[in-house]
């Protein structure tokens, strides 16, 4: 392996990595507000990723300038969380928090299953695929391998902001730490006036709002089609798992090595690269069963 | 007789018609010997009907492994694992030995089902819930990218063909073969359907379901719950490789399809909508699959996962007995004359 | 002297800056009953949970027949004899109160059949008698979620009972139950123990039961084993009557 194609894994490996990232911070803040996997986090990463490109379509057809790309990818991920997480929650999780946790998983599933179905009625089957935002930024130039500033710069950039935002968020802003305070404990906070109902919806709009921005960011990078979803929401469900569900900093950490992992292995064994970051995940749980940086909780007997 | 109440729980399914025997109970056992007595029938009665049976009843072995996990709490979203591997076993086995007899076929896909289980079962069972669900998930998606990549020994997507077995040593063609194997599901479905009935009332199979309720009293009993989860594990996925080496063989042809995330949630869903761990649930739930599906999709194929989704929702928040727990209902109105019914 | 039955060297265990057990050393000896009391907090549950191996000590060792069992699981130490009654009952709660005790008979017996129908074992008229002996012989085929407090701790008695332990540990066996009941439900429970050979320790508050059942009684507080002696001396003892006595009070 030269010094090219080294760094030529390296960037795919970070680039990917990053998106990786924030669709599972998504899913790691709602887990770790609400304990809720929501399956269908993978289905708004993917209409987060179809939204924008029909939109960037249709605007840059009217003559805009490819720049306005990029506000429009937040635009269709805001409008992700609000038109879609937002009546999820509201119309369907609300009804089932007391229920068990598989009972959980199952509506989340069938969530996906309709949504799945939804993107197909919407978007057809052909992919789409729109790189203006990726051309807008150009290349770089590292030691002589080319490389888009979009993945390199822009989407690493992305996610530490994201990291560092949510810290800052969680531990220093009020919302924050009202959302904390729920949950620690949901019936102590709701005994000290916070409206539990009004956060479980913010969080839940916030992640589904990660989801939809991860599906924006990637949609300049790849061909957009469905059963992205599908693959989406077991590959950040990885990271997550990996990196102990609700680590925020942990789901960094993991999502950087899983990313590297898979990207090496695109080099080095390309048929077994999409396999590389559910060996990763087998391998850590085989050696700390509740994730690198989750803990173990023992029950109170 | 127990005076348990069926609570309305989804994953409960202790909604078991075959303890006791109540009027209830006894008129619900006709009518599932009536049932069984019209699949018998149907290659003579309604020949058109036969294939329909035949996936019905191989889809509905896989649903019965799902359904049996359902009676621990636990959800897996990715059994069709077993399901395909147990059919690529016997599609393996006849390309190397051509005119292999298929009760080895059989046999063979069901090894290779139990002994995936046990390999996978020992990691899995370490998690319950949501782990446990999306790791099962996991699994199969792996399965799934080594039979699409590894296209020089899987054929890839196109999959491979399972030839005809022998029977008893002699070729048969092509309808005889189709007799042979409807009739062997029939006795697979009834004996294993009696089997999984008989397992839960066991006491391995009630030291299971306490997976459910009470891991600690588990522990302090002596038994280790991985042991228990794994013990219904192996039977599960065994259930699936039968169901999925027979409908290998009435396909003629095994593709990656076979493990396709999708697969695994019409198994669940399956399970569910049939009145989640009841056995004869799982294969009422089947057949009715089945038979919309073969005559909706031409009309909705492109939104058939929606209606799925749909169903599933609705059963799971307005009628969480499936089914089942319907049909009891509406046995219970009958036989509960002196209305001590709630 | 004889050798101890279940023996505890210098256990310490530490929760954040608590310290639950510090540095517990004590013996129990075959066929006796040992009450233990002391306020909340003062690490008494915890001494059961490091016996059981629920929890690990970070120092010291827990000997059962003078063999090490403080590496090994709760379910390796049920099978040398050791059973547990806990505070708040763990039952299995979609099964009957009889079907509870069929479970834990298949369990003791390691029951591997696959066909049998669990109800109809050998050991079901032991169990029935079990039931009746707690008092539970009329909800035998009610599912346990709608017993009351009372009953679902009998039961879990019952369930530890039904292990034909060596050594049963409880915890508080008569809280919730009605204090009405409380006397004959634990006459009943000694006399079982003694005849059955079966020694006992059990954290209790209600001192009544404490000076009517318990042949030894061993005193808890930070952590540690403070005092020990017989009934008499214990709950006539002046920091006992001011530290433990005058709270539950």
């Amino acid at each position: 392996m030269n010094l090219a194609i080294f760094l030529l894994a390296l960037f795919d490996g970070v680039a990917y990595a990053a998106l990786v990232f924030i669709v599972a911070l998504g899913l790691t803040l709602i887990f770790g507000v609400m304990r809720i996997l929501n399956v269908a986090h993978g289905s708004l990463y993917a209409i987060g990723a179809y939204a924008t490109v029909s939109l960037t379509g249709y605007v840059l057809a009217l003559g805009f300038a490819p720049v306005l790309a990029f506000p429009l990818m937040i635009v269709s991920a805001v409008l992700v969380g609000i038109a879609i997480g937002g009546p999820l929650e509201y119309f369907l999780l609300r009804r089932i928090y007391d229920k068990s946790e598989v009972l959980q998983l199952l509506v989340t599933f069938a969530v996906f299953m309709i949504l799945e179905d939804v993107q197909r009625l919407v978007w057809g089957t052909q992919p789409y695929f729109d790189s203006s935002a990726l051309q807008v930024l150009g290349n770089v130039s590292v030691f002589g391998v080319t490389y888009t500033a979009y993945q390199l710069i822009l989407l690493p950039l992305i996610a530490v902001v994201l990291l560092l935002g949510m810290r800052f968020f969680l531990r220093r802003t009020v919302t924050g730490k009202l959302i904390t305070a729920t949950t620690e404990d949901r019936e102590a906070a709701q005994s000290i006036g916070i409206d539990a109902d009004k956060v479980f919806l913010f969080t839940f709009v916030i992640g589904a709002v990660l989801a939809g921005l991860g599906g924006a960011l990637a949609s300049p990078t790849t061909s957009i089609l469905p059963g992205m979803g599908a693959d989406m929401i077991v590959l950040s469900f990885a990271v997550v798992a990996t990196a102990g569900l609700g680590q925020i900093e942990g789901a960094a950490l993991t999502a950087l090595m899983i990313g590297l992992g898979r990207s090496f292995a695109v080099y080095l064994y390309p048929e077994i690269s999409v396999l590389v970051p559910y060996l990763i995940m087998v391998l850590v749980l085989l050696v700390r069963p509740e994730g690198l940086f989750g803990s173990p909780a023992a029950r109170k007997i | 007789m127990s005076t348990r109440t069926d609570q309305p729980d989804t994953t409960a399914g202790k909604t078991s018609p075959e303890k006791g025997a109540s009027p209830m109970k006894s008129a619900l056992s006709l009518l599932w010997i009536i049932g069984i007595a019209a699949v018998v029938a149907v290659p003579f009665v309604a020949p058109s009907l036969k294939l329909l049976f035949t996936f019905a009843m191989a889809k509905g072995l896989g649903v019965l492994g799902v359904t049996v996990l359902l009676r621990a709490g636990q959800v897996s979203f990715g059994h069709a694992l077993y399901f395909g591997i147990a059919a690529y076993a016997g599609a393996f086995l006849m390309t190397a030995m051509p005119s292999t007899d298929f009760l080895i076929v059989l046999l063979a896909g069901v090894a290779g089902a139990t002994l995936a289980s046990i390999f996978v079962g020992l990691f899995v069972v370490r998690y319950r819930g949501i782990f446990f669900g999306m790791l099962n998930l996991a699994f199969s998606m792996i399965f799934w990218s080594i039979l699409e990549k590894f296209y020089h020994y899987t054929g890839g997507a196109d999959g491979i063909r399972l030839e005809r077995p022998t029977v008893f040593g002699s070729a048969l063609n092509f309808n005889d073969f189709g007799m042979i194997l409807y009739y062997v599901l029939v006795a697979l479905m009834v004996g294993l359907g009696w089997y999984t009935m008989r397992w839960f009332n066991s006491p391995v199979g009630n030291l299971f379901q306490t997976i459910k309720t009470n891991e600690t009293r588990l522990e302090y009993l002596g038994v280790s719950p991985k042991r228990a989860l794994l013990s219904g594990y192996v039977l599960s996925a065994a259930l699936c490789g039968v169901g999925g080496v027979m409908m290998g063989m009435a396909q003629g042809v095994v593709t990656p399809e076979y493990v396709w995330w999708v697969r695994s949630a019409e198994m669940v869903f399956i399970a569910v909508l049939g009145g989640a761990g009841s056995v004869q649930g799982a294969f009422l739930g089947a057949l009715i699959y089945e038979a919309v599906r073969t005559y909706a999709s031409v009309y909705a194929g492109d939104v058939w996962q929606m209606i799925l989704g749909g169903f599933l929702l609705i059963i799971i928040l307005f009628a969480p007995g499936g089914l089942i727990g319907i049909l009891e209902s509406l046995f219970k109105r009958k036989s509960d004359k002196k209305g001590g019914g709630k | 002297m004889t050798d101890a039955l279940l023996e505890t060297r210098d256990l310490v265990i530490k929760f954040g800056g608590v310290t639950a057990a510090d540095h517990v050393s004590l013996k129990i000896h075959a066929g006796r009953n040992l009450a233990i009391i002391g306020p909340n907090g003062a690490g008494k549950t915890t001494f059961l949970n490091i016996c059981t191996g629920w929890l690990k000590p970070s120092q010291g060792q827990v000997l059962f027949e003078g063999r090490d069992i403080t590496p090994l699981p709760p379910r390796k130490i049920v099978d040398r004899g050791v059973a547990r009654a806990f505070q708040i009952p763990q039952l299995f709660t979609e099964h009957t109160a009889l079907e509870n005790l069929l479970i834990a008979v298949s369990a003791r017996d390691k029951r591997r059949n696959t066909v049998m129908d669990m109800t109809q074992i050998p050991e079901r008229a032991e169990m029935l008698h079990l039931l009746d002996m707690v008092g539970c012989a009329d909800v035998a085929d009610t599912v346990v979620v709608e017993l009351s407090e009372g009953q679902r701790k009998l039961i879990d008695i019952a369930i530890a009972l039904a292990l034909k332990p060596k050594l049963l540990l409880m915890d508080e066996p008569t809280s919730g139950v009605a204090s009405s009941e409380k006397h004959s439900i634990m006459k009943i429970l000694i006399g079982a123990l003694k005849e059955a050979e079966v020694t006992s320790v059990f954290v209790e508050h209600d001192m009544g039961i404490v000076e009517n059942y318990a042949d030894e009684v061993a005193v808890w507080n930070n952590g540690n084993m403070q005092l020990r002696g017989t009934p008499a001396e214990i709950l006539e003892h002046p920091d006992v009557i001011r530290d433990v006595i005058g709270e539950v009070a």
